[in-house]
């Protein structure tokens, strides 16, 4: 019976696993450890799998991470959630440890050498936050809502980040801002996104554009109150579902710039300042009239939220200019507004250079000089993308976007079908770090994000992240795989 | 647990995210990959290092075989300041032996890009240039311990002798002018300044071979590409043969010292010059290594212009040796004949105009008229000839029929030598008198000073030593050359061209005869080297810049001669005080290999009359 039962959930398992996403976590590290080779290729022909290759190494690494996968594959779902929350005080102790234990490396402390072996717990921190996130979750009566509950979430996802800041990792510590995204979708209001990216947006927008001026004013202020406008419309729209306040609001902002563009026609220029106070004052004077006859709350949050935009756009200017020379020009690199191309703009400028070599089709295998001959720092690790970018070309790494936005959509999926809130809550969070990586790493490389050193998942280079990552994903086909076990609800 | 249809909804807004992340990513690679050329030229220009193989410069011997100029390396210490790790300053410092404040200021200054604009950390910025050989020695078995600095090889010019720096010239490296006009260059580059350096630039610099290697990111080389199927061998540069005689160019420069001049000596057969000295000279290794900058700059602002080539770029008036060019042409034109004389009472006096002349007989003939350089004969040919209407129409016919006489003697044009700079003096037409004095308002005594070489005719030390030449020649000259041969190419077809004057080959025999009197009996006697049958004429140039010049041209031997000779000096007096001693004794170290008259000798190397010259002391 025993042993019936076993084979019978053995079967089952083979059954029930995702090959979808087994399938694409084996391709993309294999394609990882490929452009690793690429990457490390010293023009002295060492095979892709001599162990004192960078993608010898990669290669004992996966080998390592499918025997870890399969062993994770074999333990009950039920351990995950029954031990989520020891796994995750088991972390925070290490990452604590860490701090004091691991050796200076390049002035971060998150290293642990164990004889030939060095580890970093922050990677293994990352499923073991999603199981405790998803624990958390999935406890009776849990509400966001619940003051209490929202800072017990809160703290699960601060504690490691405290933590991997204390170890100088400053960038592994701010993926697990992604957990907002669980947050969010499990009922935090949707406006912390909403405000958290109007604010970047404002910021980027006034700083990038503030040499030039349109209508007398700064263009990066006046594209910002067009952003502005546009908002307050979209809100009356879609957040306040009020035809008319929009439809008028709307009218009004359309009459007015018609008649600035036809008065510039003339002959005439109005200044930006007394044109944008002037139509949005009068805008918000008619919402704080009309919002009577609507959704009185809603309209309101819509007026501060215009007010304390125009609010934020004054304080970034007014802190910026009163920051030193040198902290403007380190903001304005970053936003690409300033180019320091032999100091801090080097590596973005390089891996640009690399990648826009590569054309359609790219260099061909091995043939990339770029990244060959280490114009592009770090680039079998957190700067991978440019290899394939300069060998594979755009097909290439078109398609190695088309990968990861097909695994994030099926862990999304996924999630969505789980019947218990610890396996969708656990699932978000797995979509989320992905999410999170993608992003940043390849828009790093790409020049669209400031350069934060945090890998792409299954091609960077190295063992901690890549188990880091396995971790992740084979826990979520366990539990995937058992979501049937439990039945319809 | 009951699912939240309402929040299920949000997987759009996350999974939307994501979806237009991506998108616009891949809107950003198309941007990157597909419509941007600019980062492929970049990855190449990255990537492939074309290394420029520098061929040797071509070498320059003197006409006798003599080595004067060669390459030597030289060395300047270079870091690339990524790869410096730390290391010891101490011992770095007492290698090389600069005081550590001095290393520090050095570094500080290297790293702020406000003093050196093109600071990169990842490219080669010169610490120290030109290394001493012992300082490259010391500190090139320790740089090992010491990374990121580096040694690159560059060449300079060195010389054998202080001599002839006005022929030989300098080297330089290019400026933006260079580039622009000749695409061969690359900034860094060398070429020639001044002298032969310059005029010869193209077969000095041989031709740039090119290797194309694979570089990495901090400069290291990988490789050849294509195990070097593409690169080109570098040609070396083609060695000169100057017409130098290196030991007669170094006497002349010793006889001229502490004066200001010019002495040029030309082996009429062949047109080569055998010496060609300005005064005062330098040394051209002044203009090497790290010192030429400052050098450079002393040398222009020196009062006495020594970068000034005297010889061929002075325009002097030439006195007296104008004055056989007079008798050529009035015999070509049948003006005068041997026995037409003149008359000189002290002068030609005429018109109320008096040209002062000094005690002989009267009336006088040609060859004596050279003989004592009667100014008078020369004053009434010329007035004879230009005034003739009878024969030539007008005035300004019969001058530009005189004129042209000149231009075929080598006067009023440049001669072109090869060297830059060359002056081409003076010689006035009918124009520029019409202009002057007015049309129909001038006839040969409002222009008769020029019959003596006075007036508006200007010659440089060059022509009239060509001059010199010519007549030694009787009628024809080669332009006057100081290469003798390109090794492995010859020489320059313009230099074996033949130029004959318009004067007939038989009136050139009565003018040697009288520059034979001359040198026997008449202005110039110190010129007389026995077993050598010297032709010679002097010249006292008056000038506005204070004394007389003291001129000499002379030639020996008479009969198939083998060197004429210029001797031009500034302020110095009479033609037969400076001039006729340097040039015989130029005759005789050429003719003799040695000078036996050493009292003259010593004379002339000890005097000095530089301080007659028209430049102030300080």
């Amino acid at each position: 019976m025993e042993l019936r039962s076993t084979n019978e959930s053995n079967n089952s398992l083979l059954k029930s696993i995702d090959w979808v996403t087994l399938i694409l976590y084996l391709v993309m590290v294999v394609a990882g450890a490929v452009s690793i080779y690429a990457a490390s290729y010293d023009f002295d022909g060492a095979s892709m799998f001599a162990f004192s290759e960078f993608s010898g190494k990669q290669f004992l690494w996966i080998g390592l991470s499918l025997v870890i996968g399969f062993s994770l594959l074999l333990i009950d779902r039920r351990i995950y959630e029954a031990y989520a929350y020891p796994i995750y005080g088991v972390m925070v102790l290490l990452l604590a440890a860490t701090i004091v234990v691991a050796p200076n490396i390049k002035g971060s402390h998150s290293w642990i050498v164990l004889g030939p072996v060095s580890l970093q717990p922050a990677e293994f921190a990352k499923f073991a936050t999603a199981l405790a996130l998803a624990k958390l979750f999935s406890t009776y009566n849990f509400s966001l809502k619940n003051r209490n509950d929202f800072i017990k979430a809160v703290a699960i996802i601060v504690v490691p980040i405290i933590l991997i800041i204390l170890q100088n990792e400053t960038g592994s510590a701010l993926v697990y801002l992604s957990f907002i995204l669980v947050l969010y979708r499990e009922g935090m209001t949707g406006f912390v996104l909403y405000a958290g990216l109007c604010m970047v947006v404002y910021f980027v927008v006034a700083l990038k554009f503030s040499a030039t001026l349109t209508m007398g004013i700064s263009t990066g202020a006046f594209i910002v109150f067009v952003i502005v406008m546009v908002l307050i419309v979209a809100m009356l729209f879609i957040y306040c579902r009020s035809f008319i306040l929009g439809r008028n609001v709307s009218l009004g902002y359309i009459v007015s710039a018609l008649i600035v563009v036809g008065l510039h026609y003339l002959g005439v220029d109005i200044n930006g300042y007394v044109y944008f106070f002037t139509v949005i004052g009068a805008s918000i004077i008619y919402l704080l009239i009309g919002m009577f006859h609507d959704d009185l709350k809603k309209v309101l949050i819509t007026v501060i939220f215009a007010v304390s935009s125009i609010i934020f756009l004054f304080t970034v200017n007014f802190a910026f200019s009163k920051l030193q020379p040198h902290q403007q020009m380190r903001i304005k690199v970053t936003l690409g507004i300033e180019q320091d191309l032999r100091g801090a703009g080097y590596n973005v400028n390089q891996s640009k250079i690399a990648i826009g070599s590569g054309g359609m089709w790219g260099k061909g295998f091995l043939n990339g000089t770029q990244t060959k001959l280490k114009y592009v720092p770090e680039q079998h690790t957190d700067f991978i993308y440019c290899t394939i970018g300069e060998e594979e070309g755009f097909w290439g790494s078109a398609g190695v976007l088309i990968l990861f936005l097909v695994l994030i959509l099926r862990v999304i999926a996924i999630a969505e079908r789980q019947h218990t809130a610890f396996g969708r809550v656990y699932a978000y969070c797995v979509a989320s770090i992905f999410i999170f990586h993608l992003c940043i790493n390849v828009g790093m490389v790409l020049g669209l994000c400031p350069v934060i050193g945090i890998p792409l998942p299954f091609f960077s280079y190295g063992g901690s992240s890549l188990w880091g990552f396995t971790f992740l994903l084979f826990i979520l086909l366990r539990i995937d795989a058992a979501r049937k076990d439990y039945g319809a609800w | 647990m009951r699912k939240d249809y309402n929040l299920e909804k949000r997987k759009y807004v996350i999974g939307g995210f994501i979806v237009l992340v991506v998108a616009i990513y891949i809107f950003r690679l198309v941007q990157l990959q597909l419509s941007d050329s600019t980062y492929k030229e970049n990855a190449d220009s990255n990537a492939f290092v074309n290394k420029t193989i520098y061929p040797s410069r071509g070498l320059i011997y003197d006409r006798n075989g003599k080595l004067l100029v060669y390459n030597q390396p030289a060395y300047d210490l270079v870091m690339i300041h990524k790869e410096v790790q730390p290391f010891d300053t101490t011992d770095f410092c007492n290698t090389l032996q600069i005081p550590r404040p001095e290393f520090e200021k050095r570094l500080a200054e290297i790293t702020d890009r406000n003093k050196n604009h093109n600071y990169s950390p990842y490219t080669e910025q010169i610490v120290i240039q030109h290394l001493s050989a012992q300082d490259y020695g010391r500190i090139q078995e320790k740089l090992y311990r010491f990374p990121g600095f580096y040694i690159v090889k560059k060449i300079i010019r060195e010389y054998n002798y202080t001599a002839a720096a006005n022929v030989l010239g300098d080297i330089r490296e290019v400026n933006a002018k260079d580039i622009e006009n000749d695409n061969y260059y690359n900034p860094g580059d060398l070429t020639g300044d001044l002298g032969v350096e310059k005029s010869y630039e193209k077969f000095l610099r041989g031709k740039k071979g090119q290797e194309i290697l694979i570089r990495d990111a901090v400069g290291k080389i990988k490789g050849k590409y294509k195990d070097g199927a593409e690169d080109v061998a570098a040609e070396a540069g083609s060695d000169l043969k100057l017409s130098i005689d290196i030991d007669l160019q170094e006497y002349g420069e010793r006889l001229m010292q502490n004066k200001i001049g010019a002495v040029v000596a030309i082996d009429p057969s062949t047109g080569e010059v055998l010496a060609l000295v300005s005064s005062p000279s330098y040394d051209p290794a002044l203009l090497v290594g790290k010192e030429r900058g400052k050098n450079y700059a002393k040398l222009v602002n020196n009062k006495y212009k020594p970068l000034f080539d005297r010889s061929i770029m002075a325009a002097y008036p030439p006195g007296s040796t104008f004055k056989p060019t007079q008798g050529l042409i009035f015999r070509q034109e049948g003006i005068v004949d041997l026995t037409t004389a003149f008359p000189c009472h002290r002068g030609y006096i005429n018109a109320g105009l008096r040209v002062g002349c000094h005690g002989h007989g009267s009336p006088i003939a040609l060859k004596p008229a050279l003989q004592t350089s009667c100014n008078a004969y020369f004053c009434w040919g010329f007035k004879r000839m230009v005034d003739m209407k009878s024969k030539y129409g007008s005035v300004p016919k019969a001058f530009e029929v005189w004129k042209n006489h000149m231009v075929s003697q080598g006067y009023g044009y440049k001669l072109g030598i090869d060297l830059p700079g060359e002056s081409r003096g003076f010689i006035p037409n009918s124009k520029y008198y019409n202009k002057m004095l007015g049309e129909g308002k001038w006839t040969a005594q409002s222009i008769i000073s020029i019959s003596i070489g006075q007036g508006e005719i200007l010659a440089t030390p060059l022509q009239i030593a060509n001059l010199c030449a010519t007549i030694a020649n009787r009628g024809y000259y080669y332009a006057p050359h100081v290469v003798k041969s390109i090794i492995g190419v010859g020489i320059l077809k313009k230099f074996k061209e033949k130029h004959r004057t318009t004067i007939d080959t038989r009136y050139y025999d009565d003018i040697v005869e009288g520059m034979r009197m001359a040198v026997l009996g008449g202005t110039c006697r110190t010129a007389n080297l026995p077993g050598w049958e010297v032709c010679g004429k002097t010249g006292t140039a008056q000038n506005p810049h204070g004394r007389d010049h003291s001129v000499f041209m002379g030639f020996a031997p008479m009969n198939n001669p083998k060197i004429a000779v210029c001797a031009f000096v500034e302020n110095a007096g009479f033609g037969a005080t400076y001039g006729v001693p340097i040039g015989s004794l130029m005759m005789e170290k050429y003719l003799n290999g040695k000078v036996s008259r050493t009292a003259l000798e010593s004379r002339m190397i000890n005097s000095n009359t530089i301080a007659y010259s028209g430049v102030k002391k300080h």
